[in-house]
């Protein structure tokens, strides 16, 4: 098999940035594999295992489809209105092969009513599979590097 | 500041109205923290949280840095976090172990006891320096109850046990999930501000009138699950029954029949297939220790429970520890713990703490919506000076029980809040 590029993987985590900062969550969706988890650990515990501590968000794949048509309901009131994002994904590594392990830095610039810009920065961690020449997402981690949530407030849109 | 005319209180009109300046007025806000916050009994931490000599936490409490730790002998010790020589924060983590405090700024050195170690140069210093009297202070009061420790800045204040009072008999319940009564705080903090005044915290924490308009959506979520909603009985607004209750000192509850997954031994589908027999293993036990109408109660009925004036036990979805500091008043810090059982499975653990996750946090399905509500009303009560009052009386027509959708509750959080503040 051959190796995997960056620039391959760059151009999906583009494309998945731009889903997901147009709320095209459906199509988000068909990115993920049929088991595919989303994480966000607690700030104070980033390296933990959501069966033993306290996560912000640990879904699995039932809990991501549930939480899309929460966020694509009009009484999701956090979500609604709507956010606006803008995703900066950078530093983007090739960790191993072989299951495919990719890392980035991201910035998520929310925008939301009038209140002041809310800037989400920290880390991805992704586990892509191959299938049929295209990447699926088995495995999406964020790290948030703030110290504590704080004036971010919730993470009440895909990070 | 006049204070006279923020909770308006006539039963036999049967009138309740709070001015909303309550909820915006920094005059109020400034008052608040001198009369409600350092009079009143105000949680630090779980004795959990610092399990060996050396551990220690830092947090903010009533904008006062507090060191909270154990020392050597295993005792846990609070402190106020600021060095006796020119006042820097001691312990800069916000936890860790350590085997003594220095001061980076002079070097001043404390033991986990507070006993001031080594001073760096003290030859000169004259005779009358003395180092015996110069430790790290703790508040004025510490004092816990099962675990949960609390400090109160006023000397006089009565105890905890008499302060907690009737409250103590939910806080049982709550611990009553653990065979030896003991629960312990799981690693993993949720920490957020909210952008609204801290009050609409408490009223929202046990409100359940809000549930189906504001949690509309993680109705559905529970529904499409598989979880049987039943139609609200009539003249009722939720599934199931359930009551408010105030609890005396400010403190209260709602005490509901249960109608959503429980950790302790209510299963629901979301939990999953290999679940089921780890949480009849949980409800065996419950009925083998406690019989079957007590372990109902712990198992089959939840409460959201506010002790007086910013803690609340969440013991619904999974327990939740949540407290909040005022920071302005229109800004307040939440910080928020799970709560298990300490002899818990790692099966049971995990299932405690998914769902946890499926109502309560930033990223729950619930809370985010919650937080919009408080911010909202904050918003709106920028008309403050112009739509001055808003209603409390559900409930205030009816003899007899209170529903955890009347404002009973409510409003007996309001009327200790009055009484605080019209104290001199």
């Amino acid at each position: 098999m051959n190796e995997v590029g960056r620039a391959d993987v760059e151009d999906f985590l583009y494309h998945e940035a731009a889903l997901l900062d147009a709320w095209r969550l459906d199509e988000w969706l068909e990115l993920l594999t049929e088991d595919a988890t989303y994480r966000v650990p607690s700030n104070d515990r980033p390296d933990s295992d959501p069966k033993s501590a306290l996560f912000t968000i640990a879904d699995d794949i039932r809990r991501i489809r549930a939480r899309v048509a929460r966020l694509k309901d009009p009484h999701a009131h956090a979500e609604s209105p709507r956010s606006r994002t803008r995703r900066l994904i950078s530093n983007v590594r090739i960790v191993e092969q072989s299951p495919l392990l990719v890392e980035a830095n991201f910035i998520i610039y929310r925008f939301r009513g009038n209140e002041d810009v809310r800037q989400y920065v920290g880390r991805y961690r992704f586990t892509l599979e191959t299938r049929d020449g295209k990447f699926r997402i088995k495995s999406r981690e964020a790290f948030l590097d703030a110290m504590e949530l704080a004036s971010l407030g919730t993470v009440s849109f895909i990070l | 500041m006049d204070t006279r005319a923020l909770v308006l209180n006539e039963p036999q009109a049967m009138r309740f109205e709070i001015n909303r300046a309550a909820l915006v007025d920094p005059a109020i806000f400034a008052a608040e923290r001198e009369r409600v916050f350092e009079r009143c009994w105000l949680y630090v931490g779980h004795e959990s949280e610092v399990r060996a000599p050396g551990d220690f936490r830092t947090r903010m409490i009533c904008g006062r840095p507090i060191l909270f730790c154990r020392d050597s002998a295993g005792e846990l010790r609070v402190f106020l976090n600021t060095c006796r020589h020119r006042g820097t924060v001691v312990c800069r983590e916000s936890e860790g172990n350590a085997e003594r405090y220095t001061c980076f700024y002079h070097g001043w050195t404390y033991d986990r006891d507070g006993k001031l170690y080594a001073v760096p140069g003290q030859n000169a210093y004259p005779p009358s320096f003395d180092k015996s009297q110069l430790g790290l202070l703790p508040p004025p009061r510490v004092d816990s109850y099962r675990g949960f420790v609390f400090l109160n800045f006023d000397h006089g204040a009565a105890s905890l046990r008499e302060y907690l009072g009737r409250a103590t008999e939910y806080i049982d319940l709550v611990l009553e999930q653990s065979p030896s009564g003991r629960m312990e705080v799981i690693h993993g903090t949720q920490e957020y501000d909210i952008r609204a005044n801290w009050k609409l915290l408490v009223e929202n924490s046990f409100d359940d009138y809000h549930l189906l308009t504001t949690h509309a959506t993680w109705l559905d979520y529970l529904k499409s699950s598989g979880v049987e909603i039943k139609r609200p009985e009539k003249g009722h607004l939720l599934p199931s029954h359930g009551l408010g209750k105030d609890l005396g000192h400010g403190h209260g509850t709602t005490d509901n029949v249960n109608f959503r997954g429980r950790p302790v031994a209510a299963w629901i589908p979301i939990y999953g297939e290999a679940a089921k027999p780890e949480l009849e293993r949980i409800r065996a036990e419950l009925v083998q220790r406690l019989g079957e109408a007590r372990a109902k109660r712990v198992a089959d009925t939840n409460r959201n429970l506010l002790i007086f004036p910013n803690l609340v036990l969440l013991d619904g979805s999974s327990v939740s520890v949540r407290s909040f500091q005022p920071t302005a008043p229109d800004r307040m810090r939440v910080r928020a713990w799970a709560l298990g059982p300490v002899e818990e499975t790692p099966l049971a653990r995990q299932v405690r703490l998914d769902s946890f996750l499926t109502f309560y946090g930033p990223g729950g399905f619930a809370t985010p919506d919650d937080i919009e509500a408080l911010e909202s009303v904050q918003i709106g009560l920028g008309a403050y000076k112009e739509v001055q009052w808003s209603p409390l009386s559900r409930g205030m027509a009816k003899e007899g029980e209170q529903l955890n959708t009347d404002e009973a509750h409510l409003r007996a959080f309001w009327v200790q809040w009055d009484k605080l503040m019209r104290a001199a």
